[in-house]
């Protein structure tokens, strides 16, 4: 009988290796003895487990034992029906989550401020987005959650679409009202699909916003590598308990795209991480949210800084806020969230998560340690003294509402020119165009390039923000529909 | 019976000193806290295994740390000490009536405690009605004061552990806001020999200069510390060190061990390895 003190994976690794197999399969290194150094770089016990699939250490394209044991225990771990193991990042479990739901021509609603990857797969299968336009803070400049109004207009203007996509929560720690929209995307025939890559510790801390599972949500995709502590790149798919798609349907679509080498090193990572959170997740997450707070306590003591919380919590696009996360917004000392970033590491040896143009995030998870959290604060409090400035001309919003002209993937595969950026307003474009992270689009393939969205992305550049999307390296031209 | 500390001063050189007993340990929130007793150096407080000072010793460390700021600028009023949890920095201040007030802050409550049960010697004055002691991260005290101190005396370990926020930019630019017109910043600056502790010093040296118009090292000869031959910060907005008033100094009547008044010229006369590493820092 497994329990969630087993990590079954990690438990057939050290009897592989505790065998002392000869082996005479992929991959060359055999162990790391092919490879001295790069085994003395890792480790050598990290060079011993990447290993192939083989009986005892079972499949992930076709699992039966020790995989099939591990998944199980996930899907226990996060209430889940089942539990797919990932290894191409959560953009693979997002991807395989649309795939599996949505075909060319289908419908689904979706906030714009959704990841580049969720766009990515309308590209891929033909399915063309509903935008439903997040809330806006006026003040932060940011993009918000969804309000279960919105939705519903989305939902009864369209009611031939298949699902409906949330943000649990965003970036910036916000979440939309998840569970009534859950029952309202089901009471029209929809299904809703959650994009967790922010939420992990939802599943394991008291105190925290509700988690796609217990919301009644049909499929999630979870970042255990951000929050949960897992290997980079490793991410968890689930598929809730009243999910109307088949378990064999959706492994079919993963396997579509999905390595057939998986790393075992990004397996045993999730096995391990899954069962540290189920043992030790509350008083892990319990520890993080009272670093954050005591952070963010600090640091709207400085002055200046607005380090926001659960005080924006409004009942509709901000139902709810991730209090793990410390966003902070910069813009009311004249600096841009990049230029305090930029600083931070230049002038500090402090690497944050990601600056846009009025907020910063620094990530705060269990690896902190308080007097890490003084170097923050003092180095932001230090800051403020030695570099604010006047704040007008300031760029104050983050997020612009696209005009969605064609679909993405009809822009993507259409007849194209390529063109300078700079005289693209007018244009529908081909391509997507984003600031990373956040990895957030500022135009995705089938929208309307206009002068404020160039205004933005030339400001974002002049700030320092690091571009990213078209086939234009330097971003200076962009493929647009002929 | 052989029983000996040892401390590795690089992964290939090692100092030991023989033990006659082990006189206290414990695990505190923060680091591992020793004091041994020993024939050679008397009693000896090592943190995390690192040697912190000696009875025999410690004289060296106390009177550098403290006499060269003090005969700088006599007018220094209020002190702040951040560390010095065994008291002999605080020992060395009080011997000066002129200072008013001196705010301690160390991190660790049990190394104040333990010191002023065991070491005597260095925690006799932590008493006295002028010092104000302050258990919290020196880095989180600092940043919430302006132009308040004359002297700013950073007496911390390495910078790896509970030190390390004291060796950071932030730091010395909360420690420059903090300080008066006229205000010093002396720190504890490693040593130039050893390859480790010389980049620790040259990163702490490139910081401070940042901040600080005039910004020296003066070193100091502790035969407990790794090679022996130790640095010492300082750095100020406005006092030139090289500019000490010797005899308003000698005036005083203080008696020391180590320091004298051609000693404050002296220390500041640096080997030319260590110029070296200093202008590439």
């Amino acid at each position: 009988m497994l329990t969630q003190s087993n990590a079954p994976i990690y438990e057939a690794l050290i009897k592989y290796r505790d065998a002392r197999v000869v082996p005479f399969d992929v991959p060359g290194h055999k162990h790391g003895r092919g490879n001295p150094e790069l085994t003395e770089f890792l480790g050598k016990s990290c060079l011993s487990v990447d290993v192939n699939s083989m009986k005892p250490l079972d499949n992930l394209c076709h699992p039966v034992s020790v995989i099939k044991d591990a998944q199980k225990l996930a899907a226990e771990a996060f209430g889940a029906r089942s539990c797919f193991f990932m290894v191409g990042g959560t953009t693979s479990s997002v991807q395989s989550m649309i795939l599996s739901v949505c075909k060319a021509g289908d419908k689904i609603i979706m906030p714009r401020n959704v990841h580049r990857s969720a766009i990515n797969s309308l590209v891929v299968c033909g399915a063309v987005p509903v935008y439903v336009n997040p809330g806006m803070d006026s003040r932060l400049g940011i993009a918000l959650g969804m309000s279960v109004e919105d939705v519903e207009k989305a939902i009864l203007e369209n009611p031939d679409a298949k699902a409906v996509f949330v943000n649990n929560p965003t970036y910036y720690g916000i979440c939309s009202d998840i569970k009534s929209i859950a029952e309202l995307a089901h009471k029209h025939g929809m299904l809703c699909l959650a994009d967790e890559a922010h939420g992990t510790h939802f599943y394991f801390g008291e105190d925290m916003p509700m988690p796609a599972m217990a919301a009644g949500a049909d499929m999630a995709s979870v970042s255990m590598h951000k929050s949960g502590g897992s290997l980079t790149q490793s991410s968890c798919l689930l598929i809730g308990k009243g999910c109307t798609v088949s378990d064999g349907h959706i492994h079919s679509v993963i396997n579509l795209t999905q390595t057939t080498s998986a790393s075992y090193l990004l397996l045993s990572s999730l096995d391990i991480s899954r069962r540290n959170l189920a043992l030790n997740g509350r008083e892990i997450f319990s520890k993080v949210m009272s670093l954050a707070e005591y952070a963010r306590a600090e640091i709207n003591k400085i002055g200046g800084y607005y380090a926001y919380s659960s005080e924006l919590i409004n009942g509709k696009d901000i139902y709810d806020f991730d209090r793990t996360k410390l966003s902070v917004y910069t813009r009311d000392i004249g600096l841009a969230g990049i230029e305090v970033y930029d600083i931070l590491r230049d002038s500090y040896d402090i690497q944050i998560e990601f600056g846009d143009i009025g907020n910063i995030l620094a990530y705060i998870s269990v690896g902190d340690r308080e007097m890490a959290i003084e170097r923050l604060v003092s180095a932001l409090s230090e800051i403020k003294r030695r570099y604010s400035r006047d704040k007008t001309g300031m760029l104050e919003h983050e997020y612009i509402n696209p005009a969605v002209k064609v679909s993405p993937q009809t822009a993507f595969y259409g007849k194209q020119e390529t063109i300078p950026l700079a005289e693209s307003a007018g244009k529908i474009s081909s391509e997507f165009v984003m600031c990373y992270p956040p990895g957030i689009p500022i135009v995705a393939p089938g929208e309307l390039i206009t002068e404020e969205i160039l205004r933005y992305i030339e400001y974002s550049r002049e700030r320092g923000c690091s571009l990213t999307g078209p086939e234009d390296m330097e971003i200076r031209n962009i493929k647009v529909l002929k | 019976m052989e029983l000996w500390f040892s401390e590795m001063h690089t992964p290939n050189v090692k100092m030991s000193i023989r033990v006659d007993k082990q006189l206290y340990t414990e695990q505190s929130e923060f680091q591992r806290i020793d004091v041994f007793q020993s024939e050679e150096f008397g009693k000896f407080l090592t943190l995390d295994g690192i040697m912190m000072l000696t009875e025999k010793d410690e004289f060296i460390y106390h009177e550098m740390i403290t006499h060269v700021a003090m005969a700088s600028n006599p007018d220094i009023k209020k002190i702040l000490v951040i560390g010095a949890g065994d008291g002999g920095t605080i020992r060395e201040l009080c011997r000066y009536k002129t200072v008013e007030r001196i705010d301690m802050v160390e991190i660790d409550e049990r190394v104040v405690a333990v010191c002023r049960e065991y070491l005597r010697q260095t925690a006799c004055r932590l008493d006295d009605s002028r010092v104000h002691i302050y258990y919290e991260d020196g880095l989180k005290y600092v940043r919430r004061k302006a132009n308040e101190y004359d002297l700013i005396i950073v007496d911390s370990t390495d910078p790896f552990g509970p030190g390390e926020g004291l060796f950071t930019s932030e730091f010395y630019g909360n420690c420059y806001n903090a300080l008066t017109e006229n205000g010093i910043l002396v720190n504890q600056h490693e040593s130039p020999y050893y390859s480790d502790d010389a980049r620790a010093m040259q990163r702490a040296h490139k910081r401070i200069n940042e901040f600080f118009p005039i910004c020296r090292v003066y070193q100091v000869h502790i035969p407990t510390y790794p090679s022996g031959h130790w640095l010492f910060g300082y750095a100020s907005k406005t006092v030139d060190p090289l500019k000490a008033d010797a005899d308003k100094w000698n005036a005083l009547g203080i008696e020391t061990q180590y320091y004298n008044t051609d000693l404050h010229k002296g220390c500041f006369m640096i080997p030319n390895y260590v110029k070296k590493l200093l202008e590439e820092a």
